[in-house]
C-alpha cells in the first residue's frame, strides 16, 4: 500500500508526478497550496574560511546582527507561548545571542573562519560542555544546537528552520514533524499534513489527530513538490493529487459538511442492536478533560500524567499533583477517570527518572520500570491521587504502564492498595503481558491495551521509523490475536473483568469496530474521534462486529485485514472515513 | 570592586528559568558583573549577563555564589542582584 508514484515518474522538481500514495493515518478531503518544511541547514564545510573581500570586522557585525535577529525571533515567539514550553523558548532566545556563545565566535573569525562555521564550532563547545554536566543541562544542549542552525540560516539568508509561516492556510508538506514542531502548528492555518516519511504512529498522525487535521505519511517524493503547488489530499484513502479538478472540488465540499456532522456525538456509544460500547476519551490535563467532556466523553479512558512531570528537573510535589489530577477529575462528576501513573523514559525522557543514555531506551527502564531504579516517586504519586480523589465525585481507576509480568501487576496492586486506592489495573503494551492476561487479571480489576507500544512490541518495529511504517499498524493479524488472546485471559480468570483500548487503534473507526468484535469492553481515544467512531459502531449489530474482527484475524496481512473489513463497512465510504 | 555573596534560593539551582530571570536583570544593567562560586578565585569569574556561563556554574539550592562589579552604582545594583538570587525563582 505504501508509496509509489503512480504517473511512474521519478517525482523530481523537472518532471512532477502528480499523484502521490501513503498511508491515510487522519481522515478528510482537503484542497489547498502547499508549504515545503524549510530544509534542515545543513553544516558549512569544516575549516571554511572567510569569503575573499570579507572582513573579519564585516563579518562578526553580520554574526552579531544575525544572533541579535535570532534573539529578537525567539523572544517573539516566546510570548505566544504559555508555561513551561515559554520558559524553554525564553531560555532559548537568550541563548541565541549570549556573550560567552558570540565571544567565542567572534574569535574563530578573527582566526579567518567564516561566520556560519565559527558559530557552528562555538555552540558545538558550549553543547559539549553543557551535555558534561549531564542531567537537565545535558537536555538544553539540544537547544543550543538549535540555536545553531537559526543563525546559520539567518547568516545565509534561507528560511529558519521550523513551521513556514503564513498569513493564508496552508498543506504543510515535510519530511516528518519533531514535537517541537507540532507545539508550535497553528491548526487555524494549516489545514492538513503531508510527510514523505514517518508512520501511523509517528508524531504527526498523532498530532493531526488529535488537532482533527487530515494527514497522509510516508508519501515518498512529496517532498519534491514545490511552495504553493495546489494539491487534493484525501486522509482516509492515503492519496495527494497535484492540480485537483471538479471532482475533487466536490469531494471536499462534501467533507465540509459531514466534517460538521462528525462533530457531534450524543454521549452513549452502543452498536445499531443497542449493545452498549463506552466512548472515553484520552486526555493530558485538565483542559483537554473539560474539552472532552464538551465533545461527550463518557468518562476518561486515559489520563496521562506526564503533563504534570515534563519540562521539569525535579518531582513535582504532592501538592502540585494533587491539584493537577483533582482538575481532571472535577470534570468528570459521575464518570469513570482511568488515571495512568508516569510513563516516562524512550520518547519521554525525564532528568530525575530516566538515564538518556541507555543504548535502547525502548527496551530500558520506562513506564511503570521506573521504579525499579527511582523507588519512591511512584508510591508519592500513588498517594497524590488517592488524595485528589477523596471527595472527589470522579470514579477513580489507577493503572500501571509496561507491565510484562503477573508479578508486576501484583506489586503494583500491593502499592495501590497501599496507598487506598480500590480499583488498580495494568496496561499491556507488552506482548508478554497480553500473553499472561489471565494471570495479571488475578491481582488487578482491568485492564487496558495500549495499542501503539503494543505493535511496536509485537513486531519489533519502530514507532517512528518511516521505512517501518507498513509493520507497524494495528492492522497486523498479530497485534489481533494478541488483543484476542488478552480478551480471552479475562475470561479465563473468571471475573469478566474489563479489557479496554486507550490506543490510537480505538480512534480508527474501522478498528473500533474488530476491536468490540474481539471483545473489547470500553474504547478510548482523542476527543475529536468520538463522534466518527459512534457512528461507525452504530452501523454494526455485535454478531457483524464478531464477524469482522474474525475475517481480521485471519487474514494474511495487515493491508488485507483493513481492506475486508473497510470493504464490509459501506458507511467509511459515505462519510468520508 | 564591589562584591556580595548570595545564597541560591532556587529549588531548581541556578538553571533553567531562574537563571533566565537573573540574567535579564544583569542585562538590563549598565555595569559588567561578574559570578563565581564561593571560594574560587576572582580570575575565574564568570560573565553574569551569558545565560550559558550561568549555567555552566552549576550552581544548585543552598550553594554560595560571588558576584562582582566596579562603577557607579555598583553596590546598588549587586543589592538587587543578590535579591533575586536569594528568592524562590522557580516557585513564582
Amino acid at each position: 500500500m505504501i508509496m509509489q508514484t503512480l504517473s511512474g515518474s521519478s517525482g523530481t522538481k523537472q518532471n512532477p508526478a502528480s499523484r502521490f500514495a501513503g498511508v491515510g493515518v487522519s481522515p478528510g478531503r482537503v484542497i489547498g497550496p502547499i508549504l515545503l518544511m524549510p530544509q534542515a541547514v545543513p553544516e558549512p564545510a569544516v575549516g571554511e574560511r572567510l569569503a575573499a573581500g570579507t572582513s573579519p570586522e564585516e563579518a562578526c557585525a553580520a554574526l552579531r546582527t544575525a544572533a541579535q535577529a535570532v534573539q529578537v525571533n525567539l523572544t517573539a515567539r516566546s510570548a505566544g507561548a504559555s508555561g513551561a514550553g515559554r520558559a524553554v523558548l525564553e531560555a532559548t532566545a537568550l541563548m541565541a545571542n549570549d556573550p560567552m556563545l558570540v565571544k567565542a565566535a567572534v574569535k574563530l573569525i578573527t582566526n579567518g573562519a567564516s561566520p556560519e562555521r565559527a558559530i557552528w564550532d562555538a555552540a558545538a563547545s558550549v553543547a559539549e560542555m553543557l551535555h558534561n554536566l549531564g542531567g537537565y543541562m545535558a537536555e538544553r544542549a539540544t537547544d543550543i544546537l538549535d540555536v545553531r542552525r537559526r543563525i546559520v540560516a539567518e547568516l545565509r539568508g534561507v528560511p529558519a528552520p521550523g513551521i513556514p509561516h503564513s498569513d493564508t492556510p496552508f498543506i504543510l508538506v515535510g519530511e516528518d514533524l519533531a514535537p517541537a514542531d507540532t507545539a508550535t502548528l497553528d491548526p487555524a492555518k494549516v489545514l492538513a499534513l503531508v510527510t514523505s516519511s514517518g508512520g501511523p504512529q509517528s508524531h504527526t498522525a498523532i498530532i493531526a489527530r488529535a488537532l482533527g487535521l487530515p494527514a497522509v505519511v510516508a508519501a515518498v517524493g512529496v517532498d519534491g513538490l514545490t511552495d504553493g503547488t495546489e494539491v487534493f489530499i484525501d486522509g482516509a484513502a492515503g492519496t495527494i493529487l497535484v492540480d485537483p479538478g471538479a471532482d475533487e472540488v466536490a469531494l471536499a465540499a462534501a467533507w465540509k459538511t459531514t466534517s460538521a456532522a462528525l462533530a457531534v456525538f450524543d454521549g452513549t456509544g452502543r452498536l445499531a442492536d443497542g449493545h452498549l460500547v463506552p466512548l472515553r476519551s484520552n486526555v493530558g490535563g485538565a483542559q483537554d478533560a473539560v474539552k472532552a467532556a464538551a465533545a461527550g466523553a463518557q468518562g476518561v479512558g486515559l489520563l496521562r500524567t506526564e503533563f504534570c512531570f515534563l519540562e521539569r528537573d525535579t518531582e513535582p510535589t504532592l501538592v502540585e499533583q494533587v491539584a493537577a489530577y483533582r482538575g481532571v477529575f472535577d470534570a468528570f462528576p459521575g464518570e469513570k477517570v482511568v488515571i495512568r501513573t508516569l510513563d516516562a523514559g524512550a520518547d519521554k525522557p525525564l532528568p530525575f527518572l530516566t538515564d538518556a543514555s541507555e543504548p535502547n531506551p525502548a527496551l530500558g527502564v520506562r513506564g511503570y520500570r521506573t521504579d525499579f531504579t527511582s523507588p519512591g516517586v511512584l508510591a508519592r504519586q500513588l498517594e497524590a491521587i488517592a488524595q485528589a480523589a477523596d471527595g472527589s465525585e470522579a470514579d477513580v481507576w489507577v493503572m500501571a504502564p509496561m507491565i510484562s509480568t503477573a508479578e508486576e501487576a501484583e506489586h503494583f496492586a500491593g502499592l495501590c492498595a497501599a496507598a487506598g486506592l480500590k480499583t488498580p489495573g495494568v496496561m499491556i503494551e507488552v506482548p508478554s503481558a497480553a500473553l499472561t492476561a489471565a494471570s495479571i487479571l488475578r491481582f488487578v480489576d482491568f485492564v487496558s491495551l495500549g495499542t501503539n507500544d503494543l505493535t511496536q512490541y509485537a513486531m519489533a518495529a519502530d514507532r517512528q521509523l518511516g521505512p517501518l511504517a507498513a509493520l507497524n499498524t494495528p492492522w497486523q493479524p498479530a497485534v489481533l490475536q494478541l488483543i484476542r488472546l488478552t480478551v480471552a485471559g479475562s475470561r479465563d480468570e473468571g471475573h469478566n473483568k474489563p479489557v479496554g483500548v486507550c490506543g490510537e487503534a480505538a480512534a480508527d473507526p474501522a478498528l473500533a469496530v474488530v476491536l468490540v468484535g474481539l471483545g473489547v469492553a470500553t474504547l478510548s481515544m482523542t476527543a475529536r474521534a468520538l463522534a466518527a467512531v459512534a457512528a461507525v459502531l452504530g452501523s454494526v449489530t455485535l454478531p457483524e462486529a464478531q464477524q469482522l474482527a474474525a475475517l481480521a484475524l485471519t487474514a494474511h496481512s495487515a493491508a488485507d485485514a483493513r481492506r475486508i473489513v473497510r470493504d464490509k463497512l459501506p458507511i467509511l465510504d459515505r462519510l468520508g472515513l | 570592586m564591589s562584591e556580595r555573596t548570595a545564597v541560591i534560593a532556587s529549588r531548581v539551582g541556578l538553571h533553567a528559568r531562574p537563571a533566565g530571570i537573573f540574567v535579564a536583570a544583569v542585562g538590563a544593567l549598565p555595569l559588567e558583573v561578574t559570578i563565581a562560586m564561593a571560594g574560587e578565585p576572582a580570575d575565574d569569574a564568570m560573565d553574569a549577563s551569558s545565560i550559558l556561563s550561568i549555567m555552566s556554574l552549576g550552581a544548585s539550592n543552598g550553594d554560595t555564589v560571588v558576584l562582582r562589579a566596579d562603577g557607579e552604582g555598583a553596590d546598588e545594583a549587586l543589592d538587587s542582584l543578590v535579591k533575586i538570587l536569594e528568592t524562590d525563582l522557580d516557585a513564582e
